[in-house]
């Protein structure tokens, strides 16, 4: 089994939190390292200036090199940290006053300027500026090297304070960049929902071309959608005339048999051809009826997925119906008498399907009535529904349960002889279910069935 | 066989065998058949003769037979057409009516039912046809189910009314009860003697009055006779 791709959401939301990570980070460190480095450089100035200042006051003399501490060059240094300082002024090599241990400058330049450096001392770095100068002790050029240094705790409470800024305002940035990302993925996807809704809402007869507005993208795959769709039309359509063919040529010679078989009835002696003949016609019958049903019922599952949604005036459907089928009672002396239609009743449905539907319970109605009877056709509205009645005078259900006599191929065990498929009730059971109502067969009282079809009212 | 007897059918379908047999079926109850292999032919007969029905097949070699009926409705011609249909889709049925035919039939059909749906077709145009039948003092309308007794009229029930048609086919002539009982009722239905028996009882209650009677032939069958 393979695994799934990841979904273009995932991905996209992915690739995007990604980059904004590694972009908030970046942004993480930059801000920390100019933050450190103007800390710095500021700091460099003050520790520079109390240098100088410190510089400023050496003098020269006979004796030797004279210095005036100037505690003011302290307090600056004072002023921005609490750090500890430390000082050493040598000249010609030696130390005159101050840590004689403070480290030196690894080299010290030629101009005036201070030199700065880092280095450890007494178990902690400390930031060093080093200057130096030339005064004349008995009009001898002695060079003196000015060193101040400052440990570096309140710089370093500062960097961190520092980084810890930069990391919110990474973070935030990160936070950012992910709601933007994830709203920009939903609106790049959502011309592929729009179109996935439209194609899904489709009923299954909807097989025209999609012409969804898309994004140029997704135009190759409508194109091949389209494709698919006029394909399947094609095969539909083939199907439906191949259908309508296949019943065309076995229904012919099937007429052709059941002329031949009654003109030999016609001239048969012998009992026993007879009654050959007469199993002929029945299964020619039998065989049509049932090709008959297994259309019929065909169209009432391929049509149950998406009903056709039209006004069915039920009146004019039952009058037609009983028009249609009259030349048939007929033959066997049965009366139709319908009532109730005298009125428009209109139903919301499927014509077709309705029709099927009726159409069965007249044929059952007529089939199984005993000859000379009476068949009652009602229609007429109860409540919310429409309630279409059958009642005929024939052999009844005989204590056989409804779910059996609607379960496809189940014929009544006192159906005897009567030609059937046994799909007639399945075709009404499922009309009545595709459209809400109900369907409900009961005994009829002084012999036969009532059959009752329940249909949603407009 | 009573009116029927005097009914000119054209009947319009391709396939040889079933035409063949249509004929000869139709032929067997005493009617008149012309028969039509495709559309322009069916054309050329309609424009050499008159006939009471049309039997129209839907698909033909030249032609969608739906075409056809279309156009001879709307050249106002209103022969009564019925058309064989191999398709039982209720579209299909509805289409046919709605362009201009009087029924339909699907194959393969039952002949009882298609002289039943011949008959309504008639009754509903109110057939010029030449309906009364007379006989030793009978007047016999197939078409309104009606029997003329003296100044009464009687209506008769269609069981009665085939045997009587049946029997009026062929006075004089002995009909067997395997005759009787192959037109009077479907081959589906299990029937008893006895229920022809029953026919013939409730038919001679009609007709009295009349010269004309029923003689039962025993072991044979029964005939129509005036007196």
């Amino acid at each position: 089994m393979s695994q799934a791709p990841l979904s273009l959401r995932l991905r996209l939301v992915l690739q995007l939190l990604g980059i904004a990570a590694v972009l908030a980070i970046l942004l993480y460190f930059t801000v920390r390292t100019i933050a450190e480095q103007a800390a710095e450089a500021t700091h460099d100035g003050v520790l520079g200036a109390a240098t100088l200042a410190i510089a400023e006051r050496l003098q020269g003399g006979d004796s030797g090199v004279g210095i005036d501490l100037p505690y003011e060059a302290f307090s600056i240094l004072g002023s921005i940290s609490a750090d500890r300082v430390f000082y050493r002024i040598e000249a010609a090599g030696k130390t005159l006053t101050g840590y004689a241990d403070l480290p030196l400058p690894p080299r010290t330049g030629a101009s005036v300027a201070p030199v700065f450096y880092t280095a450890p001392y007494r178990d902690t770095q400390v930031r060093i500026a080093a200057v130096k100068r030339t005064v004349l002790v008995a009009r001898v050029a002695v060079p003196v090297l000015v060193v101040v240094a400052q440990t570096q705790l309140g710089q370093d409470a500062i960097a961190q304070r520092v980084a810890r800024r930069a990391a919110l305002v990474g973070l935030g940035s990160f936070i950012l960049a992910a709601v933007l990302s994830l709203l920009t993925t939903g609106s790049v996807l959502r011309p592929i929902n729009r179109l996935a809704e439209a194609v899904g809402r489709r009923g299954p007869q909807d097989l025209r071309a999609v012409d969804h507005p898309t994004p140029a993208e997704l135009r190759p795959l409508v194109s091949a959608l389209n494709g698919f769709i006029a394909r399947l039309r094609g095969a539909l359509s083939r199907t439906e005339t191949f259908i309508a063919e296949a019943a065309h040529h076995i229904r012919t010679p099937l007429a052709t048999v059941r002329a031949r078989a009654e003109i030999a009835l016609r001239q048969a002696g012998s009992e026993d051809s007879r009654e050959t003949l007469r199993a002929v016609i029945r299964a020619v019958e039998e065989s049509s009826r049932s090709a008959g049903q297994l259309l019929d019922h065909a169209t009432v599952v391929y049509r149950s997925d998406r009903l056709a949604d039209e006004h069915v005036d039920l009146s004019a459907l039952i009058a037609r119906l009983v028009m249609a089928i009259e030349p048939i009672a007929e033959l066997r002396d049965l009366t139709i008498m319908v009532a109730g239609v005298e009125n428009k009743i209109v139903v919301r449905g499927d014509p077709p399907l309705i029709e099927s539907a009726v159409r069965n319970l007249l044929d059952n109605a007529i089939k199984y009535s005993a000859q000379e009877t009476q068949i009652d056709i009602g229609v007429e509205k109860k409540g919310k529904t429409a309630r279409i009645e059958l009642c005929d005078r024939g052999r009844g259900l005989a204590g056989q349960r409804q779910s059996r006599l609607t379960g496809r191929f189940q014929r009544g065990e006192n159906s005897g002889d009567v030609v059937g498929s046994g799909l007639g009730l399945t075709i009404v059971e499922e009309v009545a279910a595709a459209h809400a109502g109900r369907f409900e067969l009961t005994e009829r009282e002084g012999g036969g069935t009532c059959a009752r079809l329940f249909l949603p009212l407009v | 066989m009573g009116i029927i007897c005097t009914m000119r059918f054209l009947l319009v379908e391709d396939n040889l065998d079933l035409a063949r047999s249509v004929v000869d079926r139709l032929r067997l109850d005493g009617h008149a058949v012309d028969c039509a292999g495709t559309l322009s032919d069916a054309r050329d007969c309609l424009a050499a003769a008159p006939y009471d029905l049309i039997l129209l097949d839907i698909s033909l070699p030249d032609g969608d037979g739906r075409d056809f009926l279309r156009a001879e409705r709307r050249l106002g011609r209103d022969t009564p057409i019925i058309v064989m249909t191999a398709r039982a889709e209720v579209s299909d049925r509805v289409n046919v009516l709605d362009l201009g035919a009087d029924d339909y039939v699907t194959k393969p059909f039952d002949f009882a039912e298609l002289e039943a749906r011949c008959r309504a077709v008639l009754r509903r145009r109110g057939a010029a046809l030449q309906t009364v039948q007379h006989f030793a003092g009978l007047t016999f309308n197939p078409l309104n189910a009606t029997l003329g007794v003296g100044n009464e009229l009687r209506e008769l029930r269609n069981r009665e009314l085939r045997l009587l048609e049946i029997l009026l086919a062929a006075p004089e002539r002995i009909f067997s009860k395997d005759q009787i009982c192959d037109r009077l009722f479907s081959y589906a239905e299990s029937v008893t003697d006895n229920a022809i028996e029953v026919y013939i009882g409730r038919l001679r209650k009609k007709i009295e009055g009349s010269e004309a009677r029923i003689e039962t032939i025993r072991g044979i069958g029964y005939r129509l006779t005036s007196r």
